[in-house]
C-alpha cells in the first residue's frame, strides 16, 4: 500500500497560506524579549561585565594576587583605580577575578541544578503515580529542610573551595525546578500530539527530548537567569560567611567579607563597596533579564 | 467470510483510584465486544461520557484495558511486550478530534509529519520527507507547509494535517476519534470526503467514533451504539437506520432535526443525563430513561444478541417492541 497523488475529482479547495514563512516560537519569544526596555538595559549591563571580567587578563596590568607593598591600603589612584588593599593587591584585579569565579560558580551550580531538576522532574511525572508519590514527597524533604542551616552543614561536610561551592549551591536550588518541571510534563504527557508520538511507538528517550524539553525550555530559561541571580548571592553569602571560595583566591562575596572589619569598613570603603556595587548591579540585571524572558515566553503575552 | 481483522472481546476498563487518592471505581467500559473486517468502516455513535475515546484508545493500547482481549490481525495488542508493540504501532494509527491540540506547538509540520518515520527508523532523512510530502500531497495541502508551524494554519488545514501524520506510517487500520466535530459544518464535508477518499483508495480499515449521526450513515458500514460503557446496538448502518431495534437508537435517531413537521410529532426526547459511570444502574444501564423499561430491566444485564438474520444485534430484553 502507498499513499499516492491527490485524485483530481475531489475538489481542492485548501488554499495555502499566503506570504512568507513566518517564524517559529521561540524566535517569536525572542523578539518579545528584546522589545522590552527592562531587559535590553539589564542586558546592556551584563553583557559589558561578562566581556570585562572574561578578558580582563588580556588589558588590565594589575594580577589579582600581585603585591605592591607601596600601595597598601591606598585609595583609587590613576595606578590601581579602584583602589588597593590591606596586603597591596589590585581592587580592579580582584574585582574582575573575583567576578569570574562568581559567575563560573553560579553558571556551573545553575547548570547542574537545572539538569538535576529536570531529570528528577521527568521522573516524577513519566514513572507512573506510585514513582511520583515517592519522588516528590522526597522533593518536599529537600525543600523544607531550613536552607541556610542546610547550606552550612553541607559547606562544612564539602570544605571551601570552587567545586565543592559549586556542588553546595546546585544541591540547594534543585527542588522548586523539579516541581515546575513535574507539572508541566504531567500536562504535556495527555496533550494529544504526546499521545500521539506514543501512538507512533515513542519510547520515554523521545517523549522526554523531543516533546518534554521544548516545550520546558521557558522554563528552564527564566529559571536559570533567575537563579544565576541567586547563586551568586548565595556564593557571596557562603564566602561571607568563610564557607565558599576561600583566600587568596578572590570572590565577590569574600571581598565583602572585608567589611566585617570596622577599620575597613569605615577607613577604606572602596575595598567594600565596589565589590559590593557590581554585585547589586549584576543581580539586578540579570533579573530584569530574567523576568524579560518571563514576559516573553508566557503564551498570553502572545496577544500583544 | 475471512477472519475480521480486529475483534474485541470483553473489552472491559475501570478507573480505580490509587494509593494516593480516593474515589468511586469508574466503568468507564463493561464488557465490550465487537469485530472489524478488512476494509471496512465502523461507527461508534454515543453521547458525551459513553466511552467512545476510551474504546479507541484502548483499541490503540494507548491506554491500559482491564481486562479483554484486542486481536488485530491474529495478533493479541493487550498481552504484546514494549518492543513488538512499537513495531505493531505502524499499523495502527490515530486521528485526534482536536485539530489545534493535537500539532506540536514548537514543531515544524515536517518534523510533525516525520516524527513516526523518525521514531520507527524507517528510511534516510531524504527518503523520509518524500514520504511526508507525499502524505501533504495526500491530503491536499501545498508541498511549502512542510517548513511551517501549526500556528499558520485553520482547523481544516490542521486537521488535514493530522489526518497527514496518521498516513505517514502507511498504517491498515485508523481510529479516527470525532475528527471533524471540532470544525465548522463547512470544512466538515471536506474532511469527511477526504477521509472517505483516502479510506478507499488505500483500503484503510477504519474505527470512526462520532456523535453526529449524519456523518455516521454517510461514511461507516456498520454502526456501533453505546451508552454508559456497554454497546446496546450494532447494525449495519442501512439497517441501522432504516430499522432501529433498540429503544436507544431510536431515541438517538428521533433526535436528529427533520425538515418534515409530521415527523416531529413522533419525537421521543430522552428525559434526564446520562447516569455516571462511577454509579451505573443495575441490570440494563439504560432502563433509568428508557421510554419501555420493565420492572424486569433492573433484574438482568440484557446480552447482545441477534434478533434479525441481516447482523443486527442489540442489548434490550423488549422483543415485543420491534
Amino acid at each position: 500500500m502507498t499513499i499516492t497523488a491527490p485524485d483530481p475529482a475531489i475538489d481542492p479547495t485548501v488554499v495555502p497560506t499566503a506570504g512568507p514563512q513566518t517564524k517559529g516560537p521561540v524566535r517569536r519569544a525572542l523578539d518579545r524579549f528584546f522589545d522590552n526596555r527592562a531587559a535590553r538595559a539589564g542586558l546592556l549591563i551584563v553583557v559589558p561585565i561578562l566581556l570585562a571580567v572574561s578578558t580582563y587578563s588580556l588589558w588590565w596590568p594589575f594580577s589579582p594576587n600581585a603585591i605592591d607593598l607601596r600601595a597598601i591600603n591606598k585609595g583609587p589612584s590613576a595606578i590601581h583605580w579602584l583602589g588597593s588593599d590591606g596586603v597591596g593587591r589590585d581592587v580592579m584585579a580582584r574585582l574582575l577575578q573575583g567576578g569570574r569565579i562568581s559567575l563560573l560558580v553560579a553558571v556551573c551550580s545553575v547548570a547542574i541544578s537545572i539538569v538535576i531538576g529536570f531529570l528528577v522532574g521527568a521522573v516524577a511525572s513519566f514513572g507512573g503515580r506510585l514513582v511520583d508519590g515517592t519522588v516528590m514527597r522526597f522533593v518536599d524533604l529537600a525543600m523544607t529542610l531550613p536552607p541556610v542551616i542546610f547550606l552550612l552543614v553541607l559547606a562544612s561536610i564539602a570544605g571551601t573551595g570552587i567545586a565543592p561551592t559549586i556542588l553546595v549551591i546546585s544541591l540547594l536550588s534543585w527542588p522548586v525546578l523539579s516541581r515546575m518541571v513535574r507539572a508541566r510534563l504531567l500536562e504535556l504527557r495527555e496533550r494529544d500530539f504526546v499521545v500521539a508520538a506514543r501512538g507512533m511507538g515513542a519510547g520515554l528517550p523521545h517523549l522526554l527530548f523531543r516533546h518534554g524539553l521544548p516545550n520546558c525550555i521557558d522554563i528552564l530559561v527564566v529559571y536559570a537567569t533567575l537563579q544565576i541571580a541567586n547563586a551568586i548571592l548565595l556564593e557571596a553569602g557562603l564566602s561571607f560567611l568563610g564557607l565558599g571560595i576561600a583566600p587568596p583566591e578572590a570572590s565577590w562575596g569574600n571581598m565583602l567579607n572585608l567589611a566585617r572589619s570596622t577599620v575597613v569598613l569605615e577607613q577604606y570603603p572602596w575595598q567594600w563597596m565596589f565589590p559590593g556595587a557590581v554585585l547589586v548591579l549584576t543581580v539586578l540585571a540579570i533579573n530584569f533579564i530574567g523576568d524579560g524572558l518571563r514576559d516573553a515566553f508566557d503564551p498570553r503575552s502572545d496577544l500583544n | 467470510m475471512d477472519a475480521p481483522f480486529l475483534t474485541v472481546r470483553n473489552l472491559t476498563k475501570h478507573f480505580a483510584p490509587t494509593a494516593f487518592s480516593r474515589g468511586p471505581v469508574v466503568r468507564a467500559l463493561d464488557d465490550i465486544s465487537f469485530d472489524i473486517a478488512r476494509g471496512q468502516v465502523v461507527g461508534l455513535v454515543g453521547e458525551s461520557g459513553s466511552g467512545k475515546t476510551t474504546i479507541g484508545r484502548s483499541v490503540l493500547r494507548l491506554i491500559e484495558p482491564t481486562s479483554g482481549e484486542i486481536r488485530f490481525d491474529g495478533v493479541d495488542i493487550t498481552k504484546l511486550s514494549a518492543g513488538p508493540l512499537v513495531r505493531q504501532r505502524r499499523k495502527m494509527q490515530y486521528i485526534f478530534q482536536d485539530p489545534f491540540a493535537s500539532l506540536s506547538p514548537r514543531m515544524t509540520i515536517g518534523q510533525i509529519l516525520t516524527e513516526g518515520l523518525d521514531i520507527q527508523g524507517i528510511g534516510s532523512r531524504r527518503e523520509r520527507r518524500a514520504k511526508a510530502e507525499r502524505a501533504l500531497a495526500a491530503v491536499e495541502l501545498p508541498v511549502d507547509a512542510y517548513d511551517r508551524y501549526a500556528h499558520e494554519f485553520s482547523g481544516g488545514q490542521r486537521q488535514r494535517i493530522g489526518i497527514a501524520r496518521a498516513l505517514t506510517l502507511e498504517p491498515e487500520f485508523i481510529v479516527a476519534d470525532e475528527p471533524v466535530s471540532a470544525l465548522d459544518v463547512s470544512i466538515q464535508a471536506q474532511i469527511i470526503n477526504l477521509l472517505r477518499d483516502l479510506q478507499v483508495r488505500l483500503g484503510l480499515t477504519m474505527l470512526f467514533i462520532s456523535h453526529d449521526l449524519a456523518v455516521v450513515e454517510y461514511i461507516c458500514d456498520t454502526v456501533i451504539v453505546l451508552y454508559l460503557g456497554r454497546i446496546m446496538e450494532v447494525a449495519p448502518a442501512a439497517a441501522l437506520y432504516a430499522r432501529p431495534q433498540h429503544p436507544y437508537t431510536r431515541a438517538l435517531l428521533s433526535a436528529i432535526p427533520s425538515l418534515d413537521p409530521l415527523a416531529r410529532q413522533g419525537r421521543q426526547v430522552l428525559k434526564g443525563d446520562i447516569p455516571s459511570p462511577a454509579n451505573p444502574p443495575t441490570g440494563c444501564v439504560f432502563r433509568t430513561r428508557c421510554p419501555v423499561a420493565l420492572d424486569a430491566c433492573a433484574g438482568i444485564v440484557p446480552p447482545l444478541r441477534a434478533t434479525t438474520s441481516d447482523g443486527h444485534l442489540k442489548a434490550c430484553i423488549r422483543d415485543d417492541i420491534a
